[in-house]
């Protein structure tokens, strides 16, 4: 069959009809699909900290949650952006920094107080691998969904925004961590959490690089 | 160029609230514009300009299956611009040159320009091969026949509903294998 450029024109005006979802939308489903995987992972194996009930009244475990929510929250917002296919990082971008904004302002707050422990091992803690290997075991399920509801869309660069499908995941996944490390100190966020989600967003740039071309 | 792109805006408003001739009116008027475009594309990457039809093609798919990343309150034209310079590219990369695409490729039309009479069939068709035998009947109704989908669902005794469906994998997944090539 002959199929030229005006029959082709014909046949897409013929589908007109047919109205896909917006990427929101799928990226919605896809994550809420993710979740339950990502929370059997994190009860089973991990669970929340015992002593939660104390633990709240301390300010930087609460700054933990600010700081990932941040992460997840921006990098969502710039998933959805970068979607669209004329859309770049410009004037978006800023809102990834937000999440580091905060933190700097904990290791700041943290200086001023007076510590029982030296520096150091506030930094290294107790479970820095635990933390460098829950938070993108975590995340893998949820990269996995978000790059399947991303691929709705139409990103200029694929890399790109698969890196920040590599956030957004990691920032969901170390909430649910966040709630069951010890480490508070947010010299210890800003080491191993950070590390956890370069990590993360490095195989989402790689993934996304193949998975959300179009 | 500023009526032009105001009127595509108009016509993709109303082709996505369901104006179904809007939208053919629409992609009939930025089809020399893309033609232009992927020949001038091809001619700076040293390539003969007569694939530039399944350039145009290829770009024409991608608009109707990501129309749903257009915002109706932006204008069409950078959109349109976007998805195009992009399969551009990608169409350039695969045959495995030099990419020089500029912006100014697609800011101006040259009116008056046909498509390309090519004596292989497109690399659409060739692929319409490879599609299961209910979506290619509908397709070949449509596409070929000029057969309303009404027309169609009662030639093979569908449901209009299931012509839609079939119309719609098939686009789908040509552009699935086309990208795959």
């Amino acid at each position: 069959m002959r199929m030229d450029t005006d029959r082709l024109i014909r046949t897409l005006a013929a589908d007109n009809g047919y109205r896909a979802p917006p990427v929101g939308y799928a990226l919605m489903l896809a994550l809420l699909a993710a979740a339950p995987v990502s929370l059997l992972m994190f009860f089973t194996e991990l669970g929340i900290r015992p002593d939660v009930m104390i633990a709240m009244r301390n300010p930087f475990f609460d700054l933990k949650f600010a700081v990932t929510l941040a992460l997840a929250i921006a990098a969502i917002a710039v998933s959805l952006h970068l979607s669209r296919p004329e859309a770049s990082l410009r004037g978006f971008g800023w809102l990834l920094v937000i999440p580091a904004g905060i933190l700097t302002a904990g290791i700041g707050g943290e200086m001023m107080m007076p510590q029982r422990l030296p520096m150091m091992t506030r930094l290294v803690g107790k479970n820095s691998w635990i933390c460098m290997t829950a938070i993108p075991l975590l995340s893998l399920p949820i990269l996995a969904a978000a790059l399947m509801g991303l691929r709705h869309g139409a990103p200029s660069r694929p890399a790109v925004a698969g890196a920040v499908a590599g956030m957004l995941s990691a920032g969901l996944a170390a909430t649910l961590y966040a709630s069951h490390c010890t480490d508070d100190s947010p010299l210890f966020v800003a080491t191993w959490y950070t590390l956890a989600t370069a990590l993360v967003t490095a195989i989402g740039a790689l993934a996304g690089s193949k998975l959300l071309r179009y | 160029m500023r009526e032009r792109d105001d009127e595509w805006t108009g016509l993709m408003r109303s082709a996505i609230s369901g104006d179904s001739a809007a939208y053919h009116r629409l992609l009939k008027a930025v089809t020399p514009v893309l033609r232009a475009a992927a020949r001038r594309g091809l001619a700076r990457s040293g390539q003969p300009v007569d694939q530039s039809e399944d350039i145009v093609q290829d770009i024409l798919l991608a608009v109707h299956l990501k129309r749903h990343t257009w915002d109706v309150n932006a204008p069409f034209a950078p959109w349109l611009f976007a998805i195009a310079r992009n399969k551009l590219i990608d169409a350039l990369r695969r045959r495995g040159r030099r990419i020089f695409v500029d912006i100014d490729d697609f800011a101006e039309t040259l009116p008056g320009e046909a498509p390309a009479e090519t004596a292989s069939a497109s690399e659409v068709a060739a692929q319409l091969q490879t599609l299961p035998a209910r979506q290619r009947d509908v397709l070949q109704s449509i596409a070929v026949e000029s057969a309303s989908i009404k027309d169609t669902a009662a030639k093979f005794s569908m449901s209009e509903g299931a012509v839609r469906v079939a119309l719609h994998r098939a686009l789908t997944s040509l552009t699935a294998k086309l990208r795959e090539q």
